[in-house]
């Protein structure tokens, strides 16, 4: 899934999306709540706080295997550039 | 926080210092029902946070209830320098033999309080420091020790008092010491206190103002007193732009995006942070610019605050264009704001480069806010250009004026 | 030299587990030759790490930790527990207690400010970003991150004190453009009462041979600039004063207040063109702009026969 704000855009793969704990830990570290959880345990990213990401990289720390990231952040200022 | 006097003198009289039998009023009835209860001459006194209410006719002296009853009616519809009465404090007319004075301030540099006497009251402390200096005592006081009675006797008896006069004031300054201290008050004043004929002691007017940053641990008085906490109690009333800010600023606890004071002109300020927006108003009025607003933003705000910030001013009537401008940030970040004043822009309508004249905060992260200040080809400076110049560069681009 | 702090003072973090203490101990940690940063303490999280600094419940825990005294506190605590924090660094016999914190109400101020004069330790703040050598230690969030500091700070002959953290940054970073690097630079906090006025550490910077003039920034309301004024006349300093006065605005606006809880003008002793008149007669020059400041200090230094950089290639304003 992919979610655009203004500034910043997260993508998560759909797989990873779907596993309510890695859902849970992305929950858990973003500190501007761009992460919750749907009632099933999935992943949902909250729209209205993708421009408050401060760019701390911590969704990205948090994935599963590091070789292919999970999470992305782009930054549509930046013409997409990725966060890495 | 300011009280109002009789306020004021409820928390004198709390504290167990002689006060008269006064009474407030909202309606002029009351104020005859007072009148008729204390039986004999009154005093109407206008019940508002400024001064000079003698002067400005708000103090009437009433033989009847039903004199009393008409002053309060004229007082209760009297403005006092942009103030409109609270309600009116109707007072017994004291026959005073001497008034004096008592009061506990701050003293500052000695991060201290000190207890200030003077046997010449009814009249500004401080026009009596200047012209009768032998007559005003000044004592300061421990912050840790409790205030003891031999203080209050050495800054009277500094004063030149002694006698019955002095026995019967050093229980009123103990107390009103002790009010300054366990109310957080910055002032504490009595002033007159007046000697009656019999030779008694009774407060006639009292000034009391306590640490807004105090209020939360002063819950139970304020609710006794009435002061409901929307009751900023400032030098004048908040304007709506101005509570609007404060709305702002409560959406959520990250960093500090308001204390917006209202101003008449036209240029939009977003500016921070404390000593930054001074320095900034201060070099754009040089300018001859005319500032809408002033503002703070510090602390690292969310871009939501940010931009509900810039959003404020920018729709406010008369307001075309704004400036932001910051000294260096370091934890503020540059590019967080820049997000919220340019997103304020695009939910309006607005083109980011033609309503952000200036963006001049450089610090932290500023090469991320530079790129999002490129995108949108806003203006903006780094840190070599000083506040100043870019204070003149809004208010030439705003305002046109040649500086 | 330096004042207050140096590559070998010692320090804790009180508060340290939160938000804005763990980017402060990181910044800290990573500025010029790296805080000694000993422990940290947040009551119920003993056994925990902040960028590897060892927590603790108490400061006594920290203390025997490190199994000798301490120099120095950051106190980062909500204002309602600040004075216990103090009075507890102050009782293990902690003498530089840096409060972070804003709104503490006066008294508690007075009171810590007292017990602290009391056990001969001192304090600097509140609402305060500390101070900072520049290039070997910062004690406090004064400059930012590391690499935020670095662009502003420069060692140098100038004494920065500010009742702005923000423009202790903001001066320091045009003074080193200019090439006047600082000695010290301290952030003294925007409240009514604070720990360490500009006339209290007047003579730390007078005994220190590295410093050859200083910076202030001052503001309306109080009575700090005239002690000052009053300090230098008594003392004879040998050292020029710059000194730049920001919310002249405020002098048309008495009772309300901007900026910091001090910064209110309440009577006329507490207004930007009294306090100009104060510092002026006392010989302080007061600067109309920032960028004035390193041409008018770097003249009156080279008048003293302090060589300078900025006086050697003929002022630059």
């Amino acid at each position: 899934m992919r979610k655009d704000g203004t500034f910043i855009a997260v993508e998560v793969e759909d797989s990873a999306a779907a596993d309510a704990a890695f859902a849970q830990k992305l929950t858990e570290v973003c500190p501007v709540d761009i992460f919750a959880q749907e009632p099933d345990g999935s992943l949902r990213i909250v729209d209205g706080n993708l421009d408050e990401c401060v760019l701390c990289r911590l969704c990205i720390d948090a994935d599963r295997d590091p070789a292919h990231p999970a999470v992305k952040v782009l930054k549509l200022y930046d013409a997409g550039a990725l966060l890495v | 926080m300011r009280f109002f006097e009789y306020e004021a003198r409820e928390i004198v009289k709390r504290a167990g210092i002689p006060v008269t039998d006064f009474g407030f009023a909202t309606e002029p009835s009351q104020a005859r029902e007072i009148a008729q209860r204390i039986g004999g001459p009154t005093v109407v006194k206008s019940q508002v946070l400024t001064g000079g209410r003698m002067k400005a006719g708000g103090v009437k002296f009433a033989d009847t209830p039903e004199e009393a009853e008409a002053y309060a009616r004229d007082i209760l519809a009297l403005e006092i320098k942009g103030h409109m009465p609270r309600g009116v404090l109707i007072d017994p007319k004291a026959e005073v033999a001497q008034e004096y004075y008592a009061g506990v301030v701050w003293d500052g540099p000695r991060k201290q309080p000190v207890m200030i006497f003077s046997p010449v009251g009814g009249i500004d402390i401080e026009q009596v420091a200047e012209e009768q200096p032998d007559k005003v005592g000044r004592r300061h006081f421990s912050n840790i020790l409790p205030f003891s009675e031999f203080m209050a006797k050495e800054v009277i008896a500094s004063t030149g008092v002694t006698g019955g006069a002095l026995n019967k004031l050093v229980p009123i300054l103990t107390r009103l010491a002790k009010v300054f201290v366990e109310n957080d008050m910055t002032l504490a004043e009595i002033n007159p206190l007046g000697q009656l004929a019999d030779g008694s002691f009774v407060a006639l007017d009292a000034h009391m103002d306590m640490e807004n940053e105090a209020r939360g641990r002063h819950a139970k008085l304020l609710a006794d007193l009435g002061v409901g906490s929307e009751e900023t109690r400032q030098a004048r009333e908040a304007t709506p732009f101005e509570i609007a800010g404060e709305e702002v600023d409560a959406q959520d606890h990250r960093g500090v995006a308001g204390n917006v004071t209202e101003f008449d002109g036209n240029l939009g300020l977003v500016i921070g942070a404390g000593g930054g927006s001074l320095t900034l108003f201060d070099a754009v009025r040089a300018h001859g610019g005319k500032p809408a607003n002033y503002c703070e933003i510090g602390g690292n705000p969310s871009v939501a605050k940010a931009c509900g910030l810039a959003k404020l001013v920018l729709t406010k009537p008369g307001v075309d264009q704004i400036a932001v401008m910051m000294s260096i940030v370091s934890n503020t970040r540059v590019d967080i704001v820049a997000r919220g004043v340019i997103k304020a822009c695009l939910e309006l309508g607005y083109d980011p480069a033609r309503k952000i004249a200036i963006f001049r905060i450089p610090g932290a992260w500023e090469e991320e806010g530079f790129k999002i200040l490129e995108k949108y080809g806003v203006e903006y400076a780094d840190r070599s250009v000083s506040l100043n110049e870019a204070a003149r560069r809004a208010v030439e681009k705003i305002q046109g004026v040649a500086a | 030299m330096s004042i207050l702090i140096d590559a070998q003072t010692t320090f804790i973090v009180q508060g340290i587990t939160g938000r804005e203490a763990v980017n402060l101990t990181r910044e800290c940690l990573d500025y010029g030759a790296g805080a000694k940063i000993v422990g940290g303490v947040t009551p119920g999280r003993l056994g925990r790490e902040v960028h590897g600094v060892p927590v603790f419940d108490t400061v006594a825990q920290a203390v025997a930790h490190h199994g000798a005294a301490i120099d120095g506190s950051v106190v980062t605590v909500p204002p309602a527990f600040t004075k216990d924090a103090v009075f507890e660094a102050i009782e293990n016999g902690i003498k530089l207690i840096v409060i972070v914190t804003e709104r503490i109400p006066r008294r508690d101020v007075a009171q810590m400010v007292e017990l602290a004069t009391l056990r001969g330790a001192r304090i600097i703040g509140p609402n305060c970003l500390g101070m900072i050598v520049p290039d070997v230690v910062k004690m406090g969030g004064i400059g930012g991150p590391a690499r935020n500091a670095a662009q502003a700070y420069t060692p140098g002959p100038i004494g920065v004190i500010s009742r702005s953290g923000g423009m202790t940054t903001e001066m320091s970073s045009t003074l080193s453009a200019a090439g006047l690097g600082q000695s010290t630079a301290v952030s003294i906090g925007g409240d009514a009462i604070i720990g360490s006025t500009y006339a209290e550490l007047m003579p730390l910077f007078e005994a220190d041979p590295q410093t050859q003039g200083i910076v202030i920034y001052t503001e309306p309301g109080g009575r700090m600039e005239a002690e000052l004024a009053r300090w230098v006349t008594e003392n004879e300093s040998r050292l020029p004063i710059v000194a730049f006065m920001a919310g002249r605005f405020m002098d048309e606006m008495p009772g309300m207040s901007f900026g910091h809880a001090g910064t209110i003008v309440e009577g006329k002793a507490d207004t930007a063109s009294e306090k100009i008149a104060r510092l002026a007669e006392a010989g302080i020059t007061v600067a109309e702009r920032i960028e004035d400041i390193p041409g008018l200090i770097a003249e009156q230094m080279q008048a003293r026969g302090t060589p300078t950089t900025a006086a050697a290639q003929g002022g630059l304003s």
